[in-house]
C-alpha cells in the first residue's frame, strides 16, 4: 500500500497531459471577462467545480507556500532584520556561511543526529516488525505499545520527561548505581548530549515499524513455502525473500525518515534548555535557524539559512532515488 | 496449511491490515514463549520512563529521585496542584488556549483538504497532474524554509500574538498529508456512485456532500485525529508566534516550567506534562484503529 505514493503522481499525469498543453491558458485563477462561460458545457461545469472545490488549497499554496519560499529565496540576499527595509547585499550571506563556526558545528551535529538515528531506528522498526509477524498472539496489543512512542515522542513533556531520566539524578543514573555504576549528567555532558537526543529519535520506532508489518504482510506466504521446499534456512529466506521483497518499504521509510530527522527542533530545543547546549553539542541546524531569525531578527541571513537546509535535504533525497536503482527490487 | 487466505486479502484491495491467520504457524510452544518474553521485557523497557513519569508525578519531591521504585509509597496529589497554579495563569487557561488552536485545525483540515482531495480524485481540470505532484511534494517541504516569510507576512497583518497564524493556513490545506490520505481513500470509493448522484440530478457539491463525504467518514476520523495529536504536540510554531503571556498553549506553558523553576519544583512539572500528555493518550486509545490505518495506507507518522 505504502509504495502507491510513489506510483500514484506518474499514473495522475497521464490522465491531464494531454488537455494541459492546449489548455494551460485557461487555468485559474480566470479573469473575470471568462464568466459569460459559466455553466455552458458540461466540460466547462466541471472546470468551474473543480476550482472552487481547489479554491482554498490554490489559495493556500500561493500564499502560504509557494509566495513565501520566493519571498524566502528573495530575502536570503538582502540584509532584511524586520525593522527597516531589505537592502540587497547580493551573496553576502551566503559568503558569510563560509566563516561561521557555529553553523559548521550545527551542520556537523545535524549530520550527525540523522546518520546515526536514522538507521539505528529503522534497524529497530524492522526487526521488531518482522518478530510481530510471525503470528504473535496478541499482536495488536504490542503494535500499540510499541507505536505509542511514536505519537508522544515529538511534544514538549517528553523532552522535560528525557532531559530529566538523563539527568543527573534521573533515571538512568539510578538504574546505574543500582548496579554499581557512577553515572554522570548525560544531558548536560557535551559528549553524550547528542546520544540522548539519538536514543530519543530510535524509541519513536513505531510508526516505521507499522508500515514495514503492512509491507511484510504483501509478501506471498507460499514464496516462503518453495523456500522452504528447497532447503532454505531462516537466514536465506531473510535475505533471499523478505529482504528485496521489502526494499521498497525499507526505501519509502528511509527517504521519509532522513526528511524528517533533518528536521527536528523541538527535542533538542528543550533538552538543551533553547540554546542548542552544552558547548553546541546539540545546535541542530533548525535551532541555529531559529536562533538566527527568531531571537537576532538576522531575516536575511535566516532565510540563506533555510535555504541551504531545503538545499541539504533536496540533495539526500535525491540521491536517495538516484541510489535506489541499485538497490530497491520493485518486482514485476 | 494456510498460504490461500493472503491471496484474497491482497485482492481485496484492502487498506486495514486484516489480521491474518498465521502462516508459518508451526512455532514451537516454548519458542513462541520465549517470543513473548522478549516482547514483554521489550515492551516494558520501551514505557518504562513514561511510568517513571508518572509515578514521579505522585511523589513528594524528596522520593522523586531517592527511590527510583515505580510504585509511589502514597499518593501524592499535591504536584498537581501545585504544578496547576505554578504559573502565571492557571493550567487550564493553557488548555483553553490549545483546545482553540486545535479544534481551528481540525475544522479546517477537515474542511479544506476534502474539498481539495475530491476535486484530485474525482474531478478532471487543466494542469490536475501539475497540481497533484505539487501537492505531493508540498507534503516534504521543511517548515523551516518558510516560516520566516509567513512570520514577515503575519507580521504585517497584525496577527502576531494571535491564533490566526496557527489556525488559517490550515483553513487553506496547507497540510497536504492529509489531502493525499483523502485523494487514497476516494479512489477507493466506486464511481459508480457518482455516477448514479448524478443521474439524480446531484450537482458536484451535492455528490461531494451526500455521497463522498458520508463515506470518507474512516478517513476524515483519521484527518481529525491526526491534527489534534499534532497541533497539541505543536512546539515550533506556537513558539514562534505567541509570546504573549495570556495566549501561551500547553507546550509553551511547559516550556515556562523549564524557565521559571530552574531545578527546584520537578513534581509539579511532571505532573503537568502527565496532564499534557493526557489527551494525546485518550485520543490514542480511542482511535488506534484509524491511526494505524492512517500510516499504513500513507506511511507519515
Amino acid at each position: 500500500m505504502t509504495d502507491n505514493e510513489v506510483a500514484v503522481a506518474p499514473t495522475d499525469q497521464r490522465g491531464s497531459g494531454a488537455q494541459t498543453r492546449t489548455e494551460a491558458n485557461q487555468a485559474s485563477p480566470p479573469p473575470a471577462t471568462m464568466r459569460k462561460g459559466f455553466g455552458r458545457s458540461a466540460r466547462s461545469r466541471e472546470r468551474w467545480a473543480a476550482l472552487s472545490f481547489l479554491a482554498p488549497f490554490l489559495l493556500g499554496l500561493v500564499a502560504i507556500t509557494i509566495g513565501p519560499m520566493a519571498a524566502s529565496l528573495y530575502l536570503s540576499f538582502t540584509d532584511y532584520s524586520l525593522i527597516g527595509d531589505a537592502n540587497w547585499i547580493g551573496l553576502e550571506n551566503y559568503q558569510r556561511m563560509f566563516d561561521d563556526p557555529r553553523l559548521a558545528a550545527s551542520i556537523g551535529v545535524t549530520f550527525r543526529y540523522v546518520f546515526v538515528s536514522v538507521p539505528l531506528q529503522l534497524a529497530m522498526a524492522l526487526a521488531l516488525a518482522m518478530v510481530l509477524d510471525r503470528g504473535v498472539r496478541g499482536l495488536p496489543i504490542y503494535r500499540s505499545i510499541f507505536y505509542l512512542p511514536s505519537l508522544l515522542g515529538g511534544s514538549v513533556a517528553i523532552a522535560i520527561m528525557w532531559r530529566q531520566v538523563f539527568g543527573t539524578d534521573g533515571l538512568v543514573n539510578q538504574l546505574l548505581a543500582m548496579v554499581g555504576i557512577q553515572g554522570q549528567g548525560w544531558v548536560s555532558h557535551p559528549d553524550y548530549a547528542l546520544d540522548t537526543l539519538i536514543i530519543l529519535n530510535v524509541w519513536t520506532f513505531g510508526s516505521p515499524m507499522v508500515i514495514f508489518l503492512a509491507g511484510l504482510r504483501q509478501i506471498p506466504a507460499m514464496y516462503y513455502e518453495a523456500a522452504r521446499v528447497d532447503g532454505a534456512g531462516p537466514v536465506r529466506r531473510f535475505l533471499n525473500i523478505t529482504v528485496p521483497l521489502l526494499t521498497p518499504i525499507i526505501f519509502f521509510n528511509l527517504v521519509l525518515q532522513i526528511i524528517n530527522a533533518f528536521q527536528a527542533f523541538t527535542q533538542a530545543f528543550i533538552v538543551s534548555g533553547g540554546k542548542g547546549g552544552p558547548s553546541d553539542s546539540t545546535l541542530f541546524f533548525t535551532l541555529y535557524l531559529y536562533d538566527r531569525g527568531f531571537t537576532a531578527f538576522d531575516m536575511g541571513y535566516a532565510s540563506a539559512l533555510a535555504w541551504l537546509l531545503l538545499m541539504i535535504i533536496g540533495l539526500f533525497t535525491a540521491l536517495n532515488f538516484l541510489m535506489s536503482k541499485f538497490w530497491v527490487f520493485y518486482g514485476d | 496449511m494456510v498460504t490461500d487466505t493472503t491471496t484474497p486479502a491482497r485482492a481485496e484491495h484492502e487498506p486495514h491490515p486484516v489480521p491474518r491467520k498465521r502462516r508459518r504457524g508451526e512455532l514451537g510452544s516454548l519458542k513462541r514463549l520465549l517470543i513473548h518474553l522478549g516482547l514483554i521485557v521489550f515492551a516494558m523497557v520501551m514505557i518504562y520512563p513514561l511510568l517513571w513519569m508518572l509515578s514521579a508525578s505522585l511523589k513528594p519531591i524528596d522520593q522523586i529521585f531517592s527511590d527510583p521504585s515505580l510504585i509511589p509509597r502514597s499518593l501524592e496529589w499535591s504536584n498537581y496542584t501545585e504544578g496547576w497554579n505554578a504559573l502565571p495563569h492557571p493550567f487550564h487557561q493553557y488548555i483553553f488556549n490549545s483546545m482553540i488552536i486545535v479544534a481551528g485545525a481540525i475544522v479546517g483540515n477537515l474542511v479544506s483538504c476534502s474539498m481539495a482531495a475530491y476535486a484530485f480524485a474525482r474531478l478532471k481540470f487543466p494542469l490536475r497532474g501539475m497540481l497533484f505532484s505539487v501537492m505531493l511534494a508540498s507534503i516534504m517541504l521543511p517548515i523551516h524554509v518558510v516560516i520566516i516569510p509567513q512570520y514577515i507576512l503575519f507580521n504585517n497583518l497584525g496577527w502576531i500574538n494571535t491564533f490566526w497564524p496557527l489556525i488559517v493556513p490550515k483553513l487553506l490545506a496547507t497540510d497536504a498529508f492529509f489531502i493525499f490520505l483523502m485523494v487514497q481513500f476516494i479512489r477507493g470509493l466506486p464511481r459508480e456512485l457518482d455516477e448514479a448522484a448524478s443521474i439524480d440530478g446531484c450537482s458536484y457539491w451535492g455528490t461531494y456532500l451526500r455521497v463522498i463525504m458520508p463515506l470518507c467518514t474512516p478517513a476524515l476520523a483519521t484527518t481529525a485525529i491526526f491534527t489534534f495529536i499534532w497541533t497539541w504536540n505543536d512546539f515550533y510554531s506556537q513558539l514562534i508566534y505567541i509570546r504573549d503571556i495570556d495566549l501561551q498553549t500547553v507546550p509553551l506553558a511547559l516550556r515556562l516550567f523549564l524557565d521559571a523553576q530552574g531545578q527546584s519544583n520537578w513534581g509539579a512539572m511532571f505532573a503537568m506534562s502527565i496532564v499534557a500528555l493526557g489527551p494525546i493518550f485518550g485520543f490514542f486509545l480511542a482511535g488506534q484503529r484509524y491511526l494505524v490505518r492512517g500510516i499504513a495506507t500513507t506511511g507519515i507518522k
